[in-house]
C-alpha cells in the first residue's frame, strides 16, 4: 500500500460526503442525487464515478474486482484494480463469486449476484433524458413530475420508423415504478438482471456529479408497450470457446475474409465454463449480407437481364 | 485454438516506459529543468497555474514537463494533485487595488490615477520571428538595439517583479480601479452579492443551475481558455450584442490574507501574481433603471491577458437575466456555457471514445443486422421496392418502411439493397 496517500484515495472527510449522498440515493431508488465530485487521478469518463464510490465505501476486508466490457484484463480494469491494489492493499480478484465488491464499466456479470456483494457501475451520462433534454435544470423538473411522456413518444417513434425501439444499451428503465433511470451503458441484455437483484447497485457519474442506487429486491422495468414487449439480445451462435448459449458474447475479426468469431464477453465466466470441462466449436463462422440479392431470390426477369 | 488476448497489464508498463521516451526526447541534448520552465516558459506556467486552480508554479512547471508541454495534461495533473490537498481555510477578498502593478492599461480614458503601464506585452512586438534567438549561448534579453532606452529606475523595478526577486511583503501602492471612479458618478451599475451568506465553492459541491455570479465566476476563471475566447468573441459578432470597451487590465502582485479562527484579524500569507480585466458595456436602460453602463469581469493567475479579457466578455454575457436582457445567443445559456468550460472534464470525455466499447459496438451491430433481416423480409414480400423509390404522387400519409404502394416494375434499377454486389452479378 503506498503510504503517500490515504487509504483509497480519498480524504475521509470526502468518503464521508459521498457515503451520505449514497445513503440518500439508496433510500429514494433511481433518483440522481448531485454530490462533490472530486477530481480523481483519472480522467473524466474514464471511471471517476465509479472510482469515488469504491474509494469510499471500500474496507479492509473487501475483495475487489472490477471489470471492463465483462473482463478484467482490458486495459482501464487493469488501472483501476492497480490503483485501488496500490492504494489500499486489499486482495483482488477475477472471479466474480469471491468478490466483494465489483466495480464495472458496460457489463453486469453473468453469474447472479448475492445479498454480501456490491456493484458499482461506472456512469458517462446519468441523466436518461439528456438526448430529449440536454438542459438539466429542465430534467430535474421533468423527474419531479414523473413526467416521462417524451422518453415513451421517442420509443413509440423508434416502433413507428424503424419497426424496433433502437436503444440496445443504455436502454431507459423505471426504478421502483417512480424514477426513469439510465442503467449506464449496459447492453439491454443486461437490463432484467437489475430487476429484484439481492446485490446493492450503486451508480456514480463523476463529470456529471450525479450518484443513483438500486437497493437489493427493488423492481426495475425496462420501457416497453404491450404489444411491442421487451426483449433482449439473442445470437445464432454459441460462444466458440466455451459453448455457452445464454451469455452476451463478443464478435471479434479473424482474418482477412472478415470471419467472425463470438465469445462470451464475461471473460470470468467463460473460463469457469471452459475449466469445468465445456467446450465451444472453436470455430470462426462467416456472416452474410441480409440485404445480398441470394441466388434463389433472383427474379426470372432479373436473371434474363444479367 | 483461439486464445483471447489478454496482456493489459504489460502494454501498460511498456507504455509507460515509451511514454518516458517520448518526454525525455533526444538524449544528446541537455534536460530541460523544472527551473528553466518555471522561469522560462512563464506563460504557460501560469496558464496550468490559472486551469489547474493551484497557485504553484514549481508544480506547475513540473507539470508542464511531465506532459512533455502539453498543457492540459499539465492542467490535469495539477488538478489531481490539487484535490488531494486539505482545506484550511478561505482567504478575504483579494484587495487589487492594493497593487504591486507591473502592467496596467486602461481603453476608456487617456489618463488615469495611477497612471498607464504598458509593461510587458506582445501588442506592439512586430510578431517577426527573431532569429537571435535561434543561436546556442545565453542571451540576456537585451530588446534589439534600434529600441531607445527605458528610463532605467522603473525598468529595473519591473524587471525586478518579472523575476519575483523583490523581496515579499513589499508595500503595495494603491492604484484605484477605474470602476469604482465610473461608480462614483453613478454612471456604471455595480453588482452586488445576492445576500450575505459566504460564496459557494465549485470544488466542493456540484454546480447546479441556476449558479449565482460567485459560482459563475469560479466556473469562468477555471475554464479553458480557447473556450472563453471562442465564446467572448461570437458576443462581438452578434451572438449577443456586448459593445465592450476595455476598462481596464491590470497585471501585478496582490497579497494574499487569511482571518485565522484563533487570531481574530487578517494576517498576510503571501503575494499572488494575477491579471484582472474590467469590462465595460454599454446599456441602454429599461423603465426602472436609468441609462448606465454595465461591467463584466474576468482574474487570473499571473500574466492572462486574453483569457480574463475573454471572461469578463463571457460573464458580462451570462449576467443578461440578471440585466433583464433577452437570451437569445450560446454564450448567454449560462448551463451551455459553464457545463462545457472544463477542459479537464470535457478532454476527458471525448478522450474516453478511445476506451473499449466493444459491448455497445455489438450490441448495436446486433441491432442493426436485425433491422436489416427485417428490411430484407419487408423486400420479399414487396419484390419490386426499388432503391430510390420515386416520389410518390401527393402522398395522403407517409407509411412505415415495408408498406410502401406498389411501384411499377423497372429493369434498370437494382430490386435489393443498396447497389448490386458484383460478385452476385457475376453469379447472376
Amino acid at each position: 500500500m503506498d503510504p503517500h496517500y490515504n487509504f483509497a484515495f480519498l480524504d475521509e472527510r470526502t468518503k464521508k460526503h459521498i457515503r451520505r449522498a449514497l445513503l440518500k440515493a439508496v433510500a429514494v431508488p433511481g433518483y440522481q442525487v448531485p454530490f462533490g465530485s472530486r477530481e480523481m487521478p483519472f480522467a473524466y469518463g474514464w471511471g471517476t464515478g465509479g472510482v469515488q464510490i469504491t474509494a469510499s465505501i471500500i474496507g479492509l476486508n473487501d475483495v475487489l474486482k472490477v471489470i471492463d466490457q465483462g473482463a478484467d484484463d482490458t486495459t482501464n480494469a487493469v488501472n483501476i484494480r492497480r490503483f485501488f491494489a496500490r492504494t489500499t492493499g486489499v486482495a483482488t480478484t477475477e472471479k466474480t463469486r469471491e468478490a466483494t465488491l465489483i466495480q464495472t464499466r458496460h457489463r453486469i456479470p453473468e453469474v447472479p449476484l448475492t445479498e454480501s456483494q456490491t456493484l458499482v457501475y461506472q456512469v458517462p451520462m446519468p441523466e436518461p433524458l439528456s438526448k430529449l433534454e440536454p438542459s438539466r435544470r429542465e430534467t430535474i423538473t421533468m423527474h419531479a413530475l414523473s413526467e416521462y411522456g417524451l422518453m415513451h413518444v421517442r420509443l413509440y417513434e423508434d416502433i413507428a420508423q424503424l419497426g424496433a425501439i433502437s436503444h440496445a444499451y443504455d436502454y431507459p428503465v423505471m426504478v421502483n415504478e417512480r424514477y426513469l433511470m439510465s442503467p449506464s451503458p449496459i447492453p439491454k441484455f443486461d437490463n432484467p438482471k437489475m430487476h429484484m437483484n439481492p446485490a446493492l447497485q450503486l451508480f456514480g457519474a463523476g463529470r456529471e456529479k450525479r450518484l443513483y442506487a438500486i437497493p437489493p429486491y427493488t423492481p426495475v422495468r425496462s420501457l416497453d408497450f404491450e404489444d411491442h414487449p421487451f426483449e433482449v439480445q439473442h445470437w445464432d451462435h454459441a460462444c466458440a470457446l466455451c459453448g455457452a448459449s445464454e451469455s452476451y458474447l463478443d464478435e471479434m475479426i479473424v482474418d482477412d475474409a472478415g470471419s467472425r468469431l463470438f465469445v462470451c464477453s464475461d471473460s470470468d465466466y467463460c473460463a469457469q465454463r471452459r475449466d469445468a470441462g465445456q467446450v465451444g466449436t472453436q470455430q470462426a463462422v462467416t456472416l452474410h449480407d441480409a440485404l445480398a440479392p441470394s441466388p434463389a431470390a433472383f427474379t426470372p426477369s432479373e436473371r434474363e437481364a444479367a | 485454438m483461439y486464445v483471447a488476448v489478454k496482456g493489459g497489464a504489460a502494454a501498460i508498463e511498456s507504455s509507460w516506459r515509451l511514454l518516458e521516451t517520448q518526454r525525455r526526447g533526444d538524449t544528446a541534448l541537455a534536460e530541460l529543468s523544472v527551473a528553466q520552465i518555471r522561469a522560462q516558459l512563464t506563460l504557460a506556467v501560469d496558464r496550468v497555474m490559472s486551469e489547474g486552480s493551484l497557485y504553484d508554479p514549481e508544480l506547475a512547471a513540473l507539470a508542464i514537463k511531465q506532459a512533455s508541454g502539453d498543457l492540459m495534461e499539465a492542467i490535469f495533473l495539477l488538478r489531481a494533485y490539487r484535490t488531494t490537498l486539505p482545506r484550511l481555510g478561505y482567504s478575504e477578498p483579494l484587495d487589487t487595488a492594493r497593487i504591486a502593478l507591473v502592467r496596467r492599461i486602461s481603453a476608456t480614458f487617456k489618463e488615469v490615477p495611477g497612471g498607464q503601464l504598458l509593461g510587458p506585452t506582445y501588442d506592439y512586438t512586430q510578431r517577426l520571428l527573431d532569429f537571435a534567438l535561434l543561436a546556442e549561448g545565453d542571451s540576456t534579453g537585451t530588446p534589439p538595439a534600434a529600441i531607445g532606452t527605458p528610463p532605467a529606475s522603473l525598468d529595473a523595478k519591473l524587471t525586478a517583479r518579472l523575476e519575483k526577486t523583490v523581496a515579499p511583503g513589499t508595500p503595495s501602492a494603491t492604484v484605484p480601479r477605474i470602476n469604482e471612479l465610473l461608480a462614483r458618478e453613478g454612471l456604471l451599475e455595480t453588482p452586488q452579492p445576492f445576500d450575505a451568506a459566504a460564496p459557494g465553492d465549485l470544488t466542493r459541491d456540484p454546480l447546479m443551475f441556476p449558479a449565482d455570479r460567485a459560482l459563475r465566476l469560479q466556473a469562468l476563471a477555471r475554464g479553458d481558455e480557447g473556450w472563453l475566447l471562442a465564446m467572448g468573441y461570437s458576443t462581438q459578432r452578434g451572438y449577443a450584442n456586448s459593445h465592450p470597451f476595455a476598462g481596464e487590465i491590470r497585471r501585478g502582485f496582490v497579497s494574499v490574507e487569511l482571518v485565522p479562527d484563533e487570531l481574530g484579524f487578517a494576517i498576510d500569507i503571501g503575494d499572488l501574481e494575477v491579471t484582472e480585466c474590467q469590462m465595460i458595456n454599454q446599456f441602454s436602460g429599461s423603465r426602472e433603471v436609468p441609462p448606465q453602463f454595465t461591467q463584466g469581469y474576468g482574474l487570473a493567475f499571473g500574466g492572462a491577458e486574453r483569457k480574463t479579457m475573454a471572461m469578463a466578455l463571457v460573464d458580462r454575457a451570462l449576467r443578461a437575466g440578471e440585466l433583464g436582457e433577452p437570451r437569445v445567443a450560446p454564450a448567454q445559456d449560462e448551463e451551455f456555457v459553464l457545463s462545457h468550460a472544463d477542459n479537464v472534464e470535457a478532454s476527458g470525455f471525448v478522450q474516453h471514445l478511445k476506451l473499449p466499447h466493444y459491448v455497445d459496438f455489438q450490441a448495436e451491430l446486433a441491432l442493426v443486422r436485425k433491422l436489416r433481416v427485417a428490411h430484407a423480409e419487408a423486400a420479399r414480400d414487396k419484390p419490386v421496392t426499388p432503391v430510390h423509390p420515386e416520389p410518390v404522387e401527393a402522398p395522403a400519409l407517409s407509411l412505415p418502411k415495408g408498406l410502401r404502394p406498389a411501384q411499377p416494375e423497372r429493369k434498370d434499377v437494382p430490386t435489393f439493397g443498396h447497389g448490386k454486389n458484383p460478385t452476385q452479378q457475376e453469379v447472376a
